[in-house]
């Protein structure tokens, strides 16, 4: 391994690998044997995914029809994923980064090894891999900074997602929107990496005077959004102002289901939840007890 | 556009991050222009620190046997273990080890408190404020001055009425004033009708403008108390000028029990009962927390029909800081002398007797909610288990009071616990670390999350993303002795 990255066991079974930004969550279910060499297949394949991002980086932060494309294979699965928006709005391949990397490690495990099932959560973008009879259920929640499960996505291996994805205004990245959370379910975890940030831009109360913005450069000089406004902060907010808000990314959700981008979408502002693709496709199940962890 | 951010080299991301934010990662921060590593979960270590290295994944396989590293000497603690995203969930880490043969589970987490507040005792005499009055920060009310102790004025500061009670603003601003003391920073409060004050955890107070430094032994008439028997026939009159009760020995219950004759002393000020003198000057930085300079300035003439020549006088403060020694000449008028060897010992005595002035600051908060559900599917087993000391709890590892009566309601010392162990959450509330040991069959009689465990050496592994700190000596190990552990 590079002395940079590093892979760690949790006693539980869990892999955890770590490079610069990128922070991973493996965790292969099968034999024994399967397992030790998915985990050293993943471990493999990491090293230098850092390093392959990074010598593209200067075009990845730019729109994908800017340029030729990328060289690499995991820069042109982001680029692919974001195209579909990108005549209408203002997308770099870094709004799929993060799935990206998490399908990337997923192939390189379930090519090596017979898993019964796997996942690879990339601080919150996850790329999950089933076998017949096989399901996952996974949690969501609002914020990052708080114990509260909003509600869970049951997928079993009939379905045809494989990826999930969380995008916000409190995450790792930045929003142009105010969501708290929107949680996407899409057929891949670069695809719903993409939709959950188109999502989430567009769950919005432009011109609100209680909403902070400030130009992305001014906090991250490097960041692809430039001198785009990003959200730091969101006041109180009429129930009428977050029904209209939500209102707006459900549409937004329902266009992109139209379209085959996304399969289902969990939209949460202000403790308020909308659910798009809530039929027998849908897995998506709102919890009716909050679990905060509170003194 | 890119001027004052610094360029992080950490990765090949290579971010420009600007002063006060992270880079990419949210491991790298630009703190004042220097690029510091934010570590995001303490872990206390018992020894010094030894020189362990990261076991690497590859190579090895995943059953290690843990003779790289021993877990005896380290306590996992809460600090940062609730914030572990993008591995968000909501159990906390439940950690085993083995102390002494004896398998012992800490589960760790961090607890938003709604309910907690800071009970903040100033080692000062000087009037902060009269009892009940509101104590503001940036022009809110965070709480208010409680009782008068021996010594120090007490504040109450927070509470969840203050927190979320009253207006956002109020909240939000009790709550920074809060985070500051428990995180071990300064605070200014202003007391209505009354002091300003700075204060800190165990450091001195500011007040008006003016540092304390040390606490008087006593009042001037305890000091009298204290001492007469020590200036008993080496000296014919003592005066122990304090800003609060002015002492002479002559006049004082002390000094008549053991037969000291009167000497004809006059003082200003207002008599309270023999011996005692209130407001015998201003309050000021000098003489006994007086604006004294001169302290013959609060002496009337000597009564000549009961003084004589060469009476000896002592004056002294309540800290022993000021001190001056007279004679009465042939027209009964003190001139300073020297202080005679066997007065000096006396003088030191009283200075020996003082405290260096601090601000201490207890945390207290209440943990007898839903916090409990991330220790056990059954909370009140939990309360229950503390109640009867099966289960010790610690906060950052250092000790806590459990109060008597329902609930876990904790008050700790915030200098115990490793450096800016508090957050917050916007609610507003404070977010504290709180850990829970017990023995492991006992945590499995609780209805502990067992499948949940997993052992102190894993966190070794997880070598960069903790924060090592070496456990405060004056501190119980968290994981030994008392009562945890050993009744069952």
């Amino acid at each position: 391994m590079s002395s940079r990255s590093q892979a760690l066991m949790f006693n539980d079974g869990r892999l955890h690998m770590n490079d610069g930004p990128i922070d991973l969550i493996i965790e292969a279910f099968g034999d024994r044997e399967q397992i030790t060499q998915a985990y050293r297949a993943a471990a493999e394949r990491f090293v230098t995914v850092l390093d392959e991002l990074c010598g593209e980086l200067s075009m990845l932060r730019q729109s994908p029809d800017d340029g030729a494309p990328p060289i690499g294979v995991i820069a042109r699965r982001m680029t692919a994923a974001v195209r579909p928006y990108a005549s209408q709005t203002f997308i770099t391949p870094m709004a799929a980064v993060a799935g990206a990397v998490a399908e990337e490690i997923l192939i390189a495990m379930t090519t090596t090894a017979e898993l019964s099932r796997a996942y690879v959560n990339n601080g919150g973008d996850i790329a999950l891999h089933l076998t017949p009879g096989e399901r996952f259920v996974v949690g969501m929640v609002e914020r990052p900074d708080r114990a509260s499960l909003f509600g869970t996505a049951a997928i079993e291996f009939n379905d045809p997602i494989r990826g999930i994805a969380t995008s916000g205004w409190r995450g790792r990245s930045f929003s142009l929107g105010i969501a708290d959370a929107v949680t996407v379910l899409a057929d891949t975890a670069a695809m719903a990496d993409a939709a959950a940030t188109v999502i989430a831009n567009s769950v919005d109360l432009p011109g609100h005077p209680d909403v902070v913005r400030v130009p992305a450069c001014e906090l991250a000089p490097d960041n692809d959004l430039g001198e785009r406004l990003v959200t730091q902060g969101v006041g109180e907010l009429q129930a009428h102002e977050v029904s209209s808000a939500l209102a707006s990314g459900v549409c937004r959700s329902r266009e992109l289901r139209a379209a085959g981008l996304i399969r289902a979408a969990a939209l949460s502002l202000k403790g308020v939840v909308r659910i798009v693709g809530a039929d027998s496709q849908s897995r998506l199940f709102l919890s009716r007890e909050r679990n905060l962890i509170h003194a | 556009m890119i001027d004052d951010a610094i360029r992080c080299d950490a990765c090949p991301v290579l971010c420009y991050i600007k002063p006060g934010r992270t880079g990419s990662c949210d491991r790298y921060a630009n703190h004042d222009g220097q690029l510091v590593r934010l570590d995001p979960h303490v872990v206390l270590e018992r020894s010094v620190s030894r020189g362990e290295s990261v076991v690497p994944f590859l190579g090895e396989s995943r059953d290690w046997d843990g003779s790289l590293v021993s877990g005896e000497g380290m306590f996992v603690t809460a600090i940062g273990a609730g914030t572990t995203y993008p591995d968000y969930k909501p159990a906390p880490f439940i950690i085993s080890s083995k102390v002494e043969g004896v398998e012992m589970v800490t589960v760790v987490t961090e607890g938003i408190f709604s309910y907690c507040g800071v009970k903040l005792k100033i080692d000062t005499d000087r009037h902060l404020g009269a009892e009940c009055s509101a104590v503001h920060a940036q022009g809110e009310v965070v709480g208010h001055v409680t009782t008068n102790e021996y010594g120090s004025q007490m504040l109450s500061l927070g509470g969840v009425r203050h927190l979320t009670g009253g207006s956002r603003h109020e909240g939000v601003v009790t709550c920074e004033t809060l985070l500051n003391l428990c995180n071990g920073k300064a605070a200014e409060l202003a007391i209505e009708n009354g002091a300003r004050v700075v204060v800190q955890a165990d450091k001195p107070p500011v007040v008006d403008g003016v540092q304390e430094e040390r606490m008087r032994v006593g009042c001037g008439s305890a000091t009298i108390g204290m001492f007469a028997k020590q200036w008993y026939g080496k000296v014919d009159e003592v005066v122990v000028v304090d800003d609060h009760i002015t002492g002479v020995l002559s006049e004082h219950q002390a000094g008549k029990l053991l037969g000291v004759a009167e000497t004809g002393i006059k003082m200003k000020g207002r008599r309270s009962t023999p011996g005692r003198y209130f407001k015998v000057a201003e309050p000021g930085t000098s003489w006994g927390g007086t604006n004294l300079t001169d302290p013959l300035s609060i002496l009337d003439a000597f009564d000549a029909r009961e003084a004589w020549a060469g009476l000896r006088l002592l004056m002294v403060s309540t800290t022993g800081e000021h001190y001056a020694y007279f004679e009465l000449d042939e027209k009964l008028l003190p001139a300073e002398k020297e202080l005679p060897k066997a007065l000096q010992e006396s003088v030191e005595r009283i200075r020996e007797n003082c405290e260096p002035a601090l601000c201490t600051v207890l945390f207290m908060g209440g943990a007898g909610g839903s916090l409990r559900a991330g220790v056990t599917e059954n909370p009140v087993k939990l309360t229950h288990a503390v109640r009867d000391a099966l289960t010790r709890v610690t906060c950052g590892g250092a000790p806590v009071y459990v109060w008597p009566g329902g609930g876990i309601t904790i008050m700790v010392d915030v200098s115990r616990m490793p450096e800016n162990a508090f957050g917050y959450v916007p609610t507003p509330a404070l977010v504290a670390p709180i850990e829970f040991t017990l023995k492991l069959s006992d945590y499995a009689t609780l209805g502990g999350y067992m499948d949940h465990v997993r052992p102190v050496e894993s966190i070794n592994r997880e070598e960069d993303s903790r924060k090592r700190m070496n456990a405060r000596p004056e501190n119980p190990w968290p994981l030994e002795s008392g009562k945890a552990g050993q009744k069952t």
